[in-house]
């Protein structure tokens, strides 16, 4: 193995390719639980968006129209979700669970025309930049605009709970309903715009496998990623920059556990499978410490039915 | 999980429907492990329900049905529903088909990739991948400029064991210096996890890609980064046009097709079927011209030869990694120990998971 800067490089820019959807999915689902909302439906709102993403594709061959419209997809699905928990008040645990079921069982039903035709290329940004500067270039070069737009948005959502006007009333409306609504806030109307949002980045999310990681339609792609989003969310204790940290360090691992492997390292296997996990976990529950930032963090009213009485 | 729950909770429903105008004709029915759009084994398996149906015979599908509790069920719900003949198509249906065709003498069963016969009703089938894998090895001996192969395993199973073993001894024939660089990613389908596996044998310097995994995901990784790759059950070749250079293509409908009509004209006896590249259950996409015209003929005639059973993928000497013989000189594998094959054999890297 050649384990020069060079080759690091080229290492850091696959690993940043691989977390974008954790990064994607998990930002836009930390949204909705600041505000009050559990939503488990992460993996179907995914696969929904990687389904409507590639079909957009196929038929009308502009991946503008593809990715805004696999965003509206996961918009449309989470309004669904919405309606059921926040007008209809069903439980938000069971109903995300149903909209996850839903989600897989429709994207396989909308994708069967869609096997096996293969992807279109998707464009990639400063791809003469990434060759000719080493270490830097594979790193912050040759990428396509959603993963820029996936590393920034961390840093906004930070922005926006901390800093903006808007922010707080999301995290008021997570934490005490029944204040913000006394102070006039509608706390149904924040929580449908933050349940709106969580879909239209997971419908990105899926979006991103089906069109520039892996491009192309396969059944139940997501393969998991959107419950490791939701972890991932619990385990940075709703902050933004703790999220982006662990999708690193999973995306990091599980590939640093196949390069292991193709070097030929004698750890078993199984071990460098679970790695990811693993370390995931220790890394996030170690720099997430301090009870007093968990306890300022944590929206307090999650999943928690709220009804203004009349 | 729920999702295998919910269609099969769907299908249940459609086979009640059926089981209620259930009548004299002859009807077979099919059990699939994944969708039916996994452009893969599942996909494969369909084509040859297809073909059945082509022929004039009625079938009914069940598709991702969970290898356990689930499947014994699903069969059983078949044969009460009076289908006449029943394809399982995964190895983890071993059991559960066995147990059902102790109840129903009168129908029919086959399980693909088992071994277990336990009633006159029950056959078995599967082909001799490794036949295609012997063809592979060939031509990414030739084709490497690196030396290096890298090969996305599954799981460790005799039948993954047993194509990466028939690909290096092939390799190694053609170009002694041949390693083979191994990732196992513990699933048979994850596109993301199988292209991120593509993608670091490559960086570990690997210039072909094979793969025993189902998705198109390592092909196009490979066409991405411009190395060779292989195509793997089905014909993948749009997916990498540049960078496939043959592909092993699963061809079940013959053998379906042979079966259901045995089986409907009361000629179908038990049997264990081993079909490999002779009698085209395996078969080979077309070679990309990049190999140059004497490399395909070179293994269009390699092809020819295991086909005819003048050349054996396992032919003696063979090593294990350690150096013990494994087949002797001038013998070949039996096919016993085809089927239990649990070692690499020497110049293969690394350990197999237990």
């Amino acid at each position: 193995m050649s384990l020069d800067i060079s080759f690091i490089g080229i290492l850091i820019g696959s690993i940043m390719a691989s977390s974008v959807p954790l990064i994607l999915a998990a930002s836009g689902e930390l949204i909705a639980e600041r505000s009050g909302v559990l939503n488990l439906g992460v993996e179907g709102m995914m696969i929904i968006g990687a389904i409507s993403g590639f079909a957009l594709m196929v038929i009308t061959d502009n991946l503008f129209i593809a990715i805004v419209g696999s965003m509206l997809s996961g918009v449309i699905i989470s309004l669904i979700f919405g309606f059921l928990t926040q007008s209809l008040l069903t439980n938000h645990v069971a109903t995300g669970l149903a909209l996850t079921i839903f989600g897989i069982g429709l994207s396989a039903m909308l994708g069967k025309n869609f096997v096996g035709i293969p992807g279109k290329e998707f464009p990639i940004l400063f791809s003469s930049l990434k060759e000719s500067i080493p270490f830097f270039g594979p790193i912050l070069f040759g990428h396509s605009i959603v993963l820029y737009f996936a590393f920034a948005l961390p840093f906004l959502t930070n922005y926006f709970l901390k800093k903006t006007k808007l922010g707080l009333v999301v995290r008021a409306v997570g934490d005490s309903p029944v204040s913000a609504s006394n102070q006039g806030i509608n706390v149904i109307l924040v929580r449908y715009c933050c349940i709106l949002y969580g879909g239209a980045m997971c419908g990105l999310a899926g979006a991103y496998l089906s069109l520039i990681y892996t491009p192309q339609w396969i059944e139940n792609m997501t393969a998991g990623r959107g419950w490791i989003a939701l972890a991932l969310v619990v385990f940075a204790t709703w902050s933004p920059i703790k999220v982006l940290i662990g999708a690193l360090i999973f995306g990091g691992i599980t590939i640093l556990q196949l390069h292991m492997q193709a070097i030929g390292f004698r750890i078993p296997v199984q071990f460098l499978s679970a790695l990811p996990y693993l370390m995931t976990i220790i890394v996030l529950v170690v720099i997430s410490r301090d009870s007093r930032k968990i306890k300022l963090n944590t929206p307090t009213s999650l999943g928690r039915i709220f009804y203004k009485e009349k | 999980m729920y999702k295998n729950f919910f269609r099969y909770l769907i299908s249940a429903i459609f086979l009640l429907g059926f089981s209620v105008n259930s009548n004299a004709d002859f009807k077979v029915g099919f059990v699939y492990v994944g969708p039916t759009g996994d452009h893969g084994w599942t996909f494969q398996h369909h084509e040859g329900r297809n073909a059945v149906e082509a022929a004039g015979i009625k079938t009914t599908f069940v598709e991702s049905v969970p290898e356990g509790a689930d499947a014994e069920r699903v069969i059983r719900q078949l044969a009460q529903s009076g289908h006449d003949l029943i394809f399982t198509t995964s190895f983890g249906y071993m059991d559960p088909t066995n147990k059902v065709a102790k109840d129903f003498p009168n129908v029919k069963f086959e399980h693909a990739t088992g071994y277990k016969r336990e009633h006159s009703n029950v056959s078995t089938y599967s082909a001799r991948f490794y036949e295609g894998r012997t063809l592979l090895g060939h031509i990414a001996g030739k084709m490497t400029k690196t030396n290096t192969i890298g090969y996305i395993a599954s799981f460790p199973i005799p039948e993954v064991i047993r194509g990466i073993n028939a690909m290096t001894l092939a390799a190694q024939k053609v170009n002694p210096n041949i390693k083979t660089k191994i990732v196992w990613v513990f699933t048979w389908y994850d596109p993301g996890k199988e292209a991120e596996a593509a993608q670091a044998l490559i960086d570990q310097g690997a210039d072909v890609i094979m793969q025993h995994t189902d998705s198109t995901a390592p092909v196009q990784t490979a066409e991405k980064a411009g190395v060779w790759s292989f195509g793997q059950a089905s014909d993948m070749q749009r997916f990498a046009p540049k960078s496939i250079l043959t592909s092993i293509i699963d061809d079940w409908a013959p053998y379906y097709v042979e079966r259901a009509i045995a089986a409907r004209d009361g000629t179908w006896k038990q049997q264990d079927t081993w079909h490999g590249l002779k009698e085209g259950m395996v078969a080979m996409g077309p070679y990309n011209s990049a190999m140059g015209a004497d490399l395909v003929k070179e293994v269009e005639q390699l092809q020819k030869d295991l086909a005819s059973g003048k050349v054996h993928s396992f032919t003696g000497p063979i090593y294990d990694q350690k150096g013990n013989i494994l087949v002797a000189e001038g013998k070949v594998a039996d096919d016993g120990m085809l089927a239990g094959m649990s070692v690499y054999v020497k110049g293969v890297e690394g350990d197999i998971p237990k």
